[in-house]
């Protein structure tokens, strides 16, 4: 055994330990912050407490299951924040006006109506989708503001609706938006994981050349990817409207970039081709279990911001580094 | 030759068309719909545009050479408050005390230091690990907004010295102070940026990064430079807004980043890098207000505003699509 061999040997252990680090390392990450914080406050891992995390992180969530969809495609969709505003202020305003059995397929309709158009904007017509969502963002809310006149809106007998079902109701002791939320994920995961519309997103995402050569109607499957993503809004704008009974126009205002915050922590590349539906629920959960977490051992919810931004320049890093080989950047 | 003239100009030239367009319109319409009696290109109207735009249009500068680099900086918005925080609150501290208002400079210096800082943390990181810098600047505008948040909780911070005012509000014939760095700023930039072997080099760079790498053009440096200075702009911003404001709220500035990005857009910077101007971006600016302002005129409100400039962001994109796919079709044949 030559002292060569046995440097090959260690070196490759090294690799292949680092790679592990790298495949699995948000789900090590997140196992580290969960002992650390169940050590820090027993409460912490109690199940009203863990219910209650993915409770309040169920909208952001199942935003962030949409975006998936579109980063995986290798698009970014910026808008989000601002039509879950505009969903959650039309469902509250046709609440009175229509009844609720008819105002949420209504409004479900409306926000897919903007989730498609921006679809064809990027989809169809081929434009930047950071722009077109950015003008979007804006474009959404200006008419979010002109549909309420700029007033908040809230519905008149709060304590009479079934509509409070969707954000306030438990069933079998579990809350209502926790299954709303789980369900979405698990049909979305199920989708892009094992149907050849999720192939196809990913052969998009990952060469657009190349899958359009292969006959996968590019055009198409983006488009989709956007209406999926304004399907998802809705049901946060349905969730946020229930639960509060009442809203202000700017109710999503930056939840954009928190989404995708969640969505990159959770390993999608914004380049496209990578991510998974799972891994965006781990990313949401991280999320929410920091803010939980820091909150019950006594420290303010803005902690979590420069916490969340170690978190994810680390995770990033770490998976840049993999693929790379090498810590650090090769440029000069 | 005169068709090149002619697609140069559109290339060039489309945001001032598309400003002074916006100035016969509003004159015409303000006429039919305003409801106030004067005109819309009224001389202290047009100052006053000017030093609107200056905020959002000085970090527009530095945006500019961000994305002609190829990246891109959303921290802004939040290193705009960290400066006004540092700033204010730097000139109650005891150490301070004795200096009367020469405590002004030293306030000033700390704001633009700590906004280079935060420069220097994103460029080095952008640097150093290879992180694409949508991500880097995502991750640094939460944390530099937590830092905001933990210096004075969720309280405003607040301090008001009356010389510090008048310095920011003093004017030159009508020309106030932040308009007067805003031109300043865009001239400097124009100078770096046209005049310079940094600004050949960010061009170079933003075209293509390999090709810069071989031809000896140190990248990573010279990327962290330009971070440098678009917070060293956007800690400008702040210290010339807040100077007469004399008082931020923990969430100021958010969603800024957004509407310098649209500002810089509009004013024909591409997002892939490589091609921009920094006087089209001080063009884009004045566009955005002057829509602003011009809307407002005729009676319009925020939302109208909101939609219109979504949808012209979305438009302008298109047209621009359309005439450069023109323009590589003939050149095939």
């Amino acid at each position: 055994m030559s002292e060569l061999t046995i440097l090959q040997d260690s070196a490759d252990r090294r690799k292949a330990i680092v790679a592990l680090f790298a495949r699995n390392g948000i789900l090590i990450a997140f196992a580290v912050f969960m002992i650390g914080f169940t050590l820090a406050n027993e409460r912490f891992l109690s199940l009203d407490n863990v219910l209650g995390v993915v409770r309040s992180s169920a909208i952001l969530g199942c935003i962030a299951l949409g975006v998936t969809f579109v980063v995986i495609s290798g698009n970014l969709d910026l808008s989000v924040g601002s039509m879950m505003s505009f969903s959650t202020i039309v469902v509250l305003d046709l609440h009175d006006k229509i009844g609720p059995a008819l105002a949420i397929p209504v409004m479900f309709a409306m926000t897919m109506a903007l989730g498609a158009l921006i679809g064809f904007l990027v989809g169809y017509l081929k434009l930047n989708s950071l722009i077109v969502t950015l003008g979007m963002l804006s474009a959404i809310h200006g008419l979010t503001l002109t549909y309420s006149g700029g007033k908040n809106m809230d519905i008149a007998d709060k304590e009479g609706t079934w509509f409070s079902v969707f954000g306030q109701g438990t069933v079998f002791g579990l809350p209502v938006p926790v299954i709303i939320f789980v369900t979405l994920a698990l049909i979305l995961g199920v989708f892009l994981a094992r149907t050849a519309f999720g192939r196809k997103v990913y052969a998009v995402g990952g060469n657009g050349v190349a899958a359009t050569f292969s006959g996968i109607p590019r055009a198409r499957v983006v488009f989709l990817t956007y209406v999926i993503s304004s399907f998802c809004v809705a049901m946060a704008g349905l969730l946020q409207a229930s639960r509060s009974l009442g809203s202000q126009n700017t109710v999503g205002q930056g939840l954009e970039l928190d989404v995708l915050a969640a969505v990159i922590l959770g390993g999608a590349s914004l380049l496209g081709g990578s991510g998974t539906v799972f891994k965006t629920v781990i990313g949401v959960l991280i999320l929410g279990f920091i803010t939980n977490g820091l909150l019950l051992v006594g420290l303010q919810f803005y902690v979590q911001y420069v916490v969340t931004w170690v978190i994810i320049i680390l995770a990033v890093w770490l998976d840049v580094a993999a693929k790379r080989g090498r810590l650090w950047s090769p440029i000069a | 030759m005169k068709n090149e003239n002619i697609k140069l100009f559109m290339a060039k030239g489309a945001i001032w068309g598309f400003i002074i367009l916006e100035l016969i319109f509003f004159s015409v319409a303000g006429e039919f719909f305003s409801l106030s009696d004067k005109a819309f290109m009224d001389w202290d109207n047009m100052l006053l545009l000017f030093k609107q735009s200056a905020p959002i249009g000085i970090i527009a500068l530095g945006m500019t050479i961000i994305m002609i680099n190829g990246n891109i900086d959303l921290s802004v918005g939040a290193t705009f408050a960290l400066c006004a925080v540092v700033m204010l609150d730097s000139m109650t501290w005891p150490i301070f005390a004795g200096l009367g208002n020469w405590v002004i400079p030293i306030a000033w210096a700390l704001a633009l230091i700590t906004g280079m800082v935060l420069g220097l943390i994103n460029g080095l990181i952008v640097w150093k690990t290879g992180v694409d810098a949508f991500i880097v600047t995502l991750g640094s505008m939460l944390g530099f907004r937590g830092l905001v948040f933990m210096y004075n909780g969720e309280n405003p911070t607040s301090h008001l010295n009356w010389t510090l005012v008048d310095m920011a509000e003093a004017d030159i014939l009508g020309v106030e102070t932040p308009t007067i760095i805003f031109v300043v700023c865009t001239l400097l930039i124009w100078l770096l940026m046209t005049r310079t072997v940094h600004g050949r080099n960010a061009y170079a760079v933003g075209d293509n990064r390999e090709a810069a790498v071989n031809a000896g053009i140190r990248v990573g440096p010279h990327m962290v430079w330009n971070f440098v200075l678009i917070g060293f702009l956007a800690a400008l911003s702040s210290v010339v807004f807040y100077s007469s404001s004399g008082s931020v709220n923990p969430n100021d500035g958010t969603l800024y980043e957004l509407w310098v990005i649209t500002a810089v857009v509009l004013g024909g910077t591409k997002l892939v890098g490589g091609s921009g101007s920094v006087i089209s971006t001080f063009g884009g600016v004045i566009a955005i207000q002057l829509l602003r302002k011009g809307l407002g005129h005729i009676g319009a409100d925020t939302a109208m505003v909101n939609l219109v400039i979504g949808l012209i962001l979305i438009a302008v994109l298109f047209l621009d699509q359309q005439l450069n796919r023109k323009g590589k079709e003939e050149l095939k044949v």
